[in-house]
């Protein structure tokens, strides 16, 4: 019963569980009737209107802007009229509003992003090799997060109302709390001359073998990825530890303990694989902190990846390469929302009834 | 920020909280809380005597942070506990004028969420039905929405000032507390002495006013703290992207400028450790408090940072009832 009703409250914030079940019924009978296939129908249509509404938000937010890229030239003392009115002409900025948005709509459908307007070239192919790098590195910092969390978070459960517990909350908490370009800073002076700290290649690097140069990269990821990494493995210890807690006190966990199976065994295969299903949500849940604190990372160690890119749009004013960025952003994270979603229904069978 | 709760309590019967209608209990509980929460106590203390320290800042300040003391990058000394920063300005000094910001932007930042986000919850808890529905889907649209890079966006375009960054950061911040706030009206809706007051001819408005806000009173007060948290922190990131208010130096914009001037390759840690370590402690602080204010006077929300509380409790309730069907 609860599962199912957990269902109309999928993001899970703690005060609003418990209430859902009180003078609910209308809705309550509304999700007991949603089946599979319409509840993965349903997350899907969302997850799309997500994205039309980024899009929409993305075309309408830079419209708002004071100035349009011809409003610079514009200044100039002896511009001609007719040259400017093209130039007008040619960015479609002379059009009404929704004209141009009808035409943004179908050059985004065409897959193109508009021209970034640093080094003219296309933004669909500015973002491409970043969007790879950006890819690699926020893969390995939650991987590092989640070994991170699930050591933490199960060693916490494990030694709940000791001392060590109290510890481990305050370092996690501390972490959490420690603003993630300051850590990425801090990895700087503590590991400099050790770990290369800033680009993703060594420019002296001639002729490198594939596995020389995989392992150049894979090093200069190393310290981005450790960065965001400390930042969110709080959040996924205190997950693990809280569903490790409500694992520990089930009837099956005694039934283990009495079987007599070692404490390893009982932790972890009887213990984490129950606690896995919250973690899997939780994943895509902070995908959109993860994606901030890669922005933050990505400046600090002047990674090549989105991230860069946008702080570098920032600084540069180039509002089609902030807005590609933003955009593919927005999809990922909506994208990685639906994924854990449909990996949940896959994973537990009791989330849809 | 909000930490969130896997096991969905819902449907527990045992996790039904104790209903605590007068006001008389709910304050009678302020004492018990900091008994129960010595970290709400502490945390408490440091963000009155940092926000103390940020407010008397232009008496307290040692030493002005418009004009120089120094050489640039002063190593720390007896008359400059912190050392003197890349420009010679007093570290201290400009730490407590740079709390004084990010306190302010804080705590702004979170009104304008809380108003927002408290209305949007109230309106769509109290009404429910296809309001309801309405706002809910808003508020998840929003909340799938990255939020860093959506701040980049909206500050990038609307320019850098400290009025900006504190209606972006409201704007954006609004949805956590609007959840929270949508699901405490939703079980007040029920209530006999709402219905009752429905029955008697009150007004919407009245109902609302009268017997609804009062109700969620802390935990506005609990989720505006939390708020501050992230606030705050958000603040150095926009800060460090070079979209803070370049007139208003705030905790974020002096880690900015620790990197921008390579505090850290000429190993200035007095420049480069205080402002980081000082935004963990006011998000910590301002957290335990959030947490502790939220989960003592609300006995329906559990937060999972203090499972410890909740979680036994609701074991032990467990454990008492023969079988419990999962």
């Amino acid at each position: 019963m609860g599962n199912v009703l957990a269902v109309v409250v999928r993001v899970p914030i703690p005060a609003l569980s418990p209430n859902t079940t009180s003078g609910q019924g209308r809705q309550a009978t509304l999700v007991l009737d949603v089946t599979r296939t319409q509840y993965v129908l349903r997350r899907v249509a969302f997850a799309l209107a997500t994205v039309l509404i980024a899009v929409t938000v993305n075309f309408f937010i830079f419209r708002a802007a004071p100035g349009n890229p011809t409003s610079t030239l514009a200044q100039q003392p002896h511009i001609s009229r007719t040259y400017l009115a093209e130039l007008r002409h040619q960015y479609g900025v002379d059009q009404p509003l929704p004209t141009q948005f009808a035409k943004y709509l179908g050059q985004l459908v065409q897959g193109h992003l508009g021209v970034s307007v640093t080094n003219h070239e296309l933004v669909t192919s500015n973002l491409k090799t970043d969007l790879l790098n950006t890819l690699a590195m926020v893969l390995l910092g939650t991987l590092v997060a989640l070994l991170l969390g699930l050591v933490v978070g199960v060693s916490l459960a494990w030694l709940r109302h000791t001392k060590v517990e109290g510890a481990g909350l305050l370092v996690s908490l501390t972490t959490f709390a420690l603003p993630t370009q300051w850590v990425g800073l801090i990895l700087l002076v503590v590991f400099a001359g050790t770990l290369p700290s800033s680009g993703i290649h060594d420019p002296y690097l001639v002729n490198p073998s594939f596995w020389a140069k995989a392992v150049d990269q894979l090093r200069h990821m190393i310290l981005p990825a450790l960065a965001l990494g400390l930042g969110i493995f709080g959040q996924y210890a205190f997950i693990v530890r809280s569903a490790m807690l409500d694992v520990l006190g089930e009837d099956y966990m005694l039934t283990a303990r009495a079987k007599g199976i070692s404490t390893q065994r009982q932790l972890f295969n009887h213990g984490l694989r129950n606690a896995l299903l919250p973690i899997t949500s939780l994943t895509a849940l902070i995908l959109g902190g993860i994606v901030g604190g890669a922005v933050l990372v990505e400046t600090v160690f002047s990674y090549p990846g989105i991230g860069n890119a946008t702080a570098d749009a920032v600084a540069a004013r180039d509002y089609p390469m902030l807005q590609g960025a933003f955009l593919v952003f927005t999809v990922a994270v909506v994208l990685a929302n639906v994924a854990a979603d449909l990996i949940a229904v896959k994973l537990d069978p009791r989330v849809t009834a | 920020m909000s930490a969130f709760n896997p096991a969905a309590t819902a449907g527990d019967p045992a996790f039904e909280p104790e209903i605590d209608e007068q006001d008389g209990s709910q304050r009678a509980s302020v004492g018990s809380l900091i008994r129960r929460r010595p970290a709400a106590l502490v945390g408490a203390c440091i963000l009155i005597a940092i926000a103390l320290t940020a407010i008397l800042a232009p008496a307290l300040a040692p030493y002005s942070i418009d004009d120089p003391s120094g050489a640039a990058y002063t190593p720390p000394s007896s008359a400059h506990w912190l050392g003197l920063s890349d420009q010679g300005f007093d570290v201290v000094s400009q730490l407590m004028w740079a709390c004084r910001i990010s306190l302010l932007v804080g705590f702004a930042a979170a009104a304008v969420s809380i108003v927002i986000g408290g209305t949007v919850g109230i309106i769509s808890g109290y009404f429910g039905g296809r309001t309801d529905l309405i706002l809910t889907l808003v508020t998840d649209y929003f909340i799938v929405i990255p939020a860093l890079p959506l701040l980049i966006v909206v500050a990038a375009v609307w320019g850098p000032s400290l009025v900006h960054i504190i209606v972006i950061l409201g704007l954006l911040l609004w949805t956590t507390p609007a959840r929270i706030i949508r699901a405490q009206v939703k079980s007040l809706r029920e209530r006999v002495y709402v219905r009752r007051a429905r029955s008697l001819g009150a007004g919407h408005v009245h109902v609302i006013v009268r017997h609804i806000v009062p109700h969620v009173a802390p935990l506005l007060v609990a989720n505006t703290i939390l708020t501050v948290a992230t606030a705050i922190f958000s603040e150095t990131a926009l800060a460090f992207l070079g979209l803070g208010d370049p007139t208003a130096d705030s905790l974020g914009k002096l880690i900015e400028n620790a990197y921008e001037h390579d505090a850290a390759t000429v190993g200035a840690w007095w420049v480069l450790l205080p402002p980081g370590i000082l935004v963990a402690i006011l998000v910590l602080a301002s957290t335990m408090v959030g947490l502790a204010v939220e989960d003592g006077l609300n006995p329906r929300s559990s937060h999972v940072i203090f499972a410890g509380g909740p979680l036994r409790r609701m074991r032990r309730r467990r454990e008492r009832r023969p079988t419990q069907p999962r």
